[in-house]
């Protein structure tokens, strides 16, 4: 009877956790796309030329798959680390910021390391923009926990110092030669992470993008410090009262999240990029919100989400390519679906307390 | 003689790059006494700003236009109160959803509508000169040869604070933001005065993106805004939650933006980037100065629910 009962419950949760993780989000992708729509007539575009057009963009071909896979890329290595910070309690909006300073370690050594091995310098890199990204974040985590300073407003002020700091670097001291152009000479040819595949962009940054979700989520959900930290997301109170050091899990959460925004940065520049220039990152910073979002806070969910909203960028190109819908339909398509999965997750767990 | 025009002409910057942090950080002051913040503000601004805009252009009329941009950014601000307050969703996500949604609809609408415009500038704002009070040496320039939205935005401010702190309405919204169990058993509506707050904080924050565009620029760019919706919500912190507060912080911060730009012009041998990160980094350093002196509303981003 017990294992009846047992295991109608698992299934039940099983059933629940489905309905949570996959039914909630890909109705909260349709509401969106349904708005997008009405937006879309509203505004005299032809919809179905339009979302047609969204829809080779991202399944149209190989090639079309392999740029997808492409932009995924950085998209889930930072919502993978604002997972991480978002689980801990501690609002990371800072990934923007976290990734230029990992891009801008990425490119120095990326620079400067052309002579030496690639099998030790390109983790040399690796490891270098996890250091700058991350210690950029603890700066935030550090304000908050010795001065008690709100991290949404200091994390997104080190967003625009970071951005001004690359702005001085690729037009001072990393400036390229000939001083033509705001940005950095291309980085040594050896430092350049291999392509995956025959004709894609696609490179070996995304294996990273496949791996590292997964250590975080070990860590997150099969480790003491992971529960540790969990636990201070859900009672940061009951946390402190049970030993844990909250103060301590705060800096780390959000350390961690800056690594991997920071690693983020130091691939785009190795594996698409090859230099560092102004502007590098059109928003991945913020989009990686979303894509945690989108992903429960879940660092393996993040891949799906990450390929998803990596897909939506490459299929809106070609919509503006082939239907003049502006490329800013993108970022509209994204605050939509975290709007409407937010608010289904709150109606859902009012139905819930209800019955 | 020369260094009193050259801090005449600061000052007079301070002011007007003040003018539409002060609406904002006004009316998010609201918001959050009544216990909802709204991390959408960048994206708020950004659709008051398109439409004052777009409404400016297509009828010659920039007031039509600050109107329309206030009706705009609150109908927004209703909608993220469906969000927040009726089906009580958590604040941040919902407003990190609200600068998505603003960053792209704003650019969306600027392409779509005036991508093939060539000339798209509108008539700027006219400076209008209050007689008398502009001859004050100083000052005169400084306060009183502005144009309407800026003297609004100072006008404003103590009506806001008045509201606020004398009247019934005013004790209402603050009980919603810090017991609203008590502010509804004393039988008034939690879920009414919270989107009252939302609705007027939307408003504003509209109004202060139009400045922006109708004001300052004469025409639309994207991304405009460029933080200062986040910096309005650092305002309001340093403000410690008072519509005067965040007056005298707008200021300062108007002031770090005029010094940047005048330093810019100055061609001091400093990176100009190190200039352009100058109020950024005062944010943080003023919340470091001004820290644990918090008036945070008690119920400050918690959800509301009739239940227990």
């Amino acid at each position: 009877m017990t294992t009846v009962t047992a295991s109608r419950q698992a299934g039940s949760a099983l059933w629940r956790n489905v309905w949570r993780n996959v039914a909630l989000p890909l109705l909260a992708i349709l509401a969106a796309l349904l708005v997008g729509a009405l937006m879309l007539a509203f505004s005299g575009f032809d919809v179905a030329a339009a979302y047609g057009a969204l829809w080779s963009g991202i399944f149209g071909n190989a090639r079309n798959i392999g740029e997808a896979l492409l932009r995924a890329t950085p998209l889930i290595l930072v919502g993978a680390g604002i997972a991480i910070a978002f689980r801990c309690g501690i609002w990371n909006i800072g990934a923007e910021g976290q990734f230029y300073m990992g891009a801008a370690a990425g490119a120095f050594i990326g620079l400067q390391a052309g002579s030496f091995s690639p099998w030790l310098a390109i983790p040399t890199a690796l490891l270098a923009g996890a250091l700058c990204g991350g210690l950029w974040a603890a700066i935030a985590g550090w304000l908050k926990v010795r001065l008690g300073l709100n991290e949404v407003v200091t994390t997104i002020m080190l967003n625009y110092i970071a951005i001004g700091i690359v702005g001085y670097l690729v037009t001072g001291p990393m400036q390229e030669a000939n001083r033509y152009n705001p940005q950095t000479d291309e980085i040594a040819a050896t430092m350049v992470l291999p392509r995956l595949l025959p004709g894609m962009r696609v490179h070996a940054g995304f294996l990273l993008a496949l791996l590292l979700p997964a250590l975080a989520s070990i860590l997150l959900f099969r480790t003491p410090w992971g529960f540790a930290l969990r636990a201070v997301g859900f009672n940061p109170v009951a946390a402190q009262h049970a030993g844990i050091r909250v103060n301590v899990q705060y800096v780390l959460a959000i350390s961690l999240s800056g690594a991997l925004a920071g690693v983020a940065g130091t691939v785009e520049v190795l594996g698409v990029i090859g230099r560092l220039y102004e502007n590098i990152s059109p928003g991945y910073g913020f989009t990686g919100i979303a894509v945690s979002l989108l992903a429960a806070n879940h660092p393996i969910g993040a891949i799906f989400s990450g390929l998803l909203f990596g897909a939506l960028t490459t299929g809106a190109e070609l919509m503006q390519l082939t239907a003049q819908i502006p490329s800013s339909m993108t970022f509209i398509l994204q605050g939509l679906i975290i709007a409407f999965l937010v608010s289904f997750r709150a109606l859902q767990g009012r139905v819930w307390r209800r019955g | 003689m020369e260094w009193l025009i050259g801090l005449q002409a600061l000052l007079q910057a301070t002011v007007r790059m003040a003018a539409p942090l002060t609406f904002t950080a006004v009316g998010e002051t609201y918001g959050e006494r009544a216990g909802v913040i709204n991390i959408g503000l960048e994206g708020l601004m950004l659709i008051g700003a398109v439409t004052a805009y777009a409404v400016a252009f297509a009828s010659g009329n920039v007031w039509l236009g600050v109107l329309a941009a206030g009706v705009a950014a609150a109908i927004f601000g209703v909608l993220f109160g469906v969000v927040t307050i009726t089906l009580g969703a958590n604040q941040i996500v919902a407003g990190a959803a609200l600068n998505l949604i603003g960053l792209g609809l704003s650019s969306f609408i600027y392409r779509a509508f005036f991508g093939s415009v060539t000339d798209r500038a509108i008539q700027p704002l006219a400076t209008v000169e209050i007689p008398l009070l502009n001859q004050i040496p100083v000052v005169g320039p400084v306060l009183f040869e502005q144009n309407l939205l800026v003297y609004a935005a100072l006008l404003l401010t103590p009506l806001a604070a008045l509201v606020l702190n004398r009247t019934m309405l005013g004790l209402a919204l603050r009980s919603v933001g810090e017991h609203p169990k008590a502010t509804a058993t004393a039988g008034l509506s939690v879920i009414g005065l919270r989107y009252a707050a939302v609705a007027f904080g939307g408003m504003m924050a509209g109004i202060g993106g139009a400045y922006l565009s109708v004001a300052y620029a004469n025409q639309f760019v994207e991304n405009m805004v460029a933080g200062r919706g986040f910096i309005a919500l650092a305002i309001v912190v340093f403000g410690r939650w008072s519509p005067l507060g965040a007056l005298w912080a707008s200021l300062l911060f108007g002031f770090t933006f005029a010094l940047q730009l005048r330093l810019q012009a100055q061609n001091i041998p400093i990176a100009y980037q190190f200039l352009q990160i100058l109020p950024y980094v005062a944010t943080i350093v003023a919340m470091i100065l001004l820290r644990g002196q918090s008036a945070q509303p008690k119920a400050l981003g918690v959800p509301y629910t009739e239940r227990t």
